[in-house]
């Protein structure tokens, strides 16, 4: 599974970095961008999908191997 | 001073969001326009025109549109920027950049920003909010009947500002002042406003020469160093950016704790999980956040445009009521139930799009803090009977008194 946050729709909202930060971090602005090149560490999909289904801007791809 | 207006007799075709009714029962409000169904959007005559779309759908589509809707004026009053005694700034800045600026002028004004207010630099305040909080109910002393708005939620946002703005602590009583001001008294004569707003500039005008005196290390002297595009803010941009952050970092927050612990106090079962399980704060809040979203927005149509069928006209305002669109069924589960452990929740108490709140990390961090100290020191407490909680008036909405008796409390760890 990969994550990636559509970076022309983030505008800092931080849910994803609160609910996830093993999978997200935030820049100087607070904008979020996906770890790893977005790879989700196996067990770590629940965290994943949390993350995108709490996006108020529906910024987060989530792409299934 | 009273309305302009006179009170609502007709919602469905005349409503007021600055009639003290709207506030108290807003949701039936709400239910009676959305099953009225005379246009998808609400429309009255009163402040010459003002529009009300009420699902997430269409308060997202006019938060997104940029090109239809300025932000020129967020508060909705009866006098329209351009007839404006003073004129604020024009667009593209407005008034208090940058939540009445427009692009591409606002991306610049906001990036200036924008650092001051991300996570890693909100987190390390979490101690002192804590501290103000245990400070807050220290002051209360044993006192059986305690008014969490008025003892507790009003102080917190104020004395974390005013240590921000670098402004005295102990004007915290002005800053209330200013925030009626701008955001209760607008159905308010031009005229009878005016007054009040010349001794509002003053002030900030008095604060920004000492800062000029006594440059220290706070965001005012932040921004009157600042520059965009290699010049710096105007005195104009300077004053408008504090006033922004003085009124929507207070107001905003001060709801939001409150409406937070007007929950709790009616509601026994979710105190208990939360004592229990402080845990589970975070996520709480932001169904606190869902449900009783304080901020309703307000934009401009900038020229005449049929939205949906609705022939909105140049310069009308439209509300953006955020706590509407968080209540759309089509979007949430169980829309109009409170359910604090709530895990998919997209919620736009926020706002949506460039604008999203500025202070938002800022914001859930109070909150979540002071509930936290609250249930800590007050594991049980409940409405006080025979009292009314009295909610705001206008654009934000949240308990302004909100009597509440204490039954159980724990000392200070």
């Amino acid at each position: 599974m990969r994550v990636h946050v559509i970076s022309e729709k983030c505008q800092g909202h931080n849910r994803c970095y609160s609910l996830a930060p093993e999978l997200f971090d935030v820049d100087d602005l607070g904008n979020a961008f996906e770890l790893h090149d977005g790879v989700v560490p196996a067990g770590l999909e629940d965290k994943a999908r949390l993350a995108q289904k709490n996006c108020p801007e529906f910024a987060i791809e989530i792409t299934e191997d | 001073m009273a309305s302009i207006y006179g009170p609502v007799t007709d919602w469905q075709n005349d409503f007021d969001h600055t009639d003290p009714e709207y506030n108290e029962r807003i949701h039936e409000i709400w239910d009676d326009l959305l099953n009225s169904k005379k246009c998808p959007v609400a429309h009255t005559e009163r402040f010459g025109g003002t529009w009300l779309p009420l699902t997430h759908e269409y308060v997202r589509e006019i938060a997104y549109d940029t090109d239809h809707f300025t932000s020129r004026s967020v508060v909705v009053s009866t006098v329209k920027p351009d007839d404006a005694p003073i004129p604020p700034m024009p667009a593209p800045i407005g008034a208090a950049p940058p939540i009445t600026s427009d692009p591409p002028f606002h991306q610049e004004a906001r990036r200036l920003l924008l650092p001051a207010f991300a996570p890693k630099m909100i987190e390390p305040w979490e101690k002192e909010v804590e501290i103000i909080c245990h400070d807050l109910i220290d002051a209360m002393g044993d006192r059986e009947f305690v008014d969490a708005a008025v003892d507790f939620a009003q102080h917190i946002p104020v004395q974390v500002i005013a240590r921000m703005l670098g402004f005295p602590l102990e004007d915290a009583d002005k800053f209330r002042g200013f925030v009626h001001l701008v955001l209760e008294s607008v159905n308010e004569s031009p005229e009878a406003r005016q007054a009040a707003f010349e001794v509002f500039n003053e002030y900030l005008d008095r604060q920004i020469q000492d800062h000029k005196d006594n440059p220290r290390d706070d965001l005012t002297t932040f921004l009157m160093n600042a520059e965009i595009m290699g010049n710096k803010l105007s005195d104009e941009h300077v004053r408008g950016t504090i006033v922004l952050i003085l009124i929507a970092g207070i107001d905003t927050t001060w709801s939001g704790i409150g409406s937070s612990l007007w929950h709790l106090a009616g509601h026994p079962v979710d105190r208990g999980r939360l004592v229990d399980n402080p845990d589970l704060i975070p996520t709480a809040t932001e169904e606190f956040l869902r449900a009783y979203a304080p901020v309703t927005m307000a934009r401009m149509v900038k020229d005449d445009h049929d939205f949906h069928g609705c022939p909105m006209s140049k310069d009308d305002w439209v509300l953006l009521p955020f706590p509407a669109a968080n209540r759309d069924p089509e979007v949430f589960d169980d829309a109009d139930k409170v359910i604090i452990d709530r895990e998919e929740n997209r919620h736009a108490a926020f706002g949506l799009g460039i604008h999203r709140c500025l202070g938002s990390n800022l914001a859930r961090l109070e909150m979540n803090v002071a509930t936290r100290v609250f249930l800590q020191r007050f594991p049980d407490f409940e409405l006080a009977q025979g009292e009314q909680t009295k909610w705001s008036v206008g654009q934000v909405r949240g308990p302004r008194k909100m009597p509440v008796r204490v039954l159980a409390r724990s000392p200070r760890p």
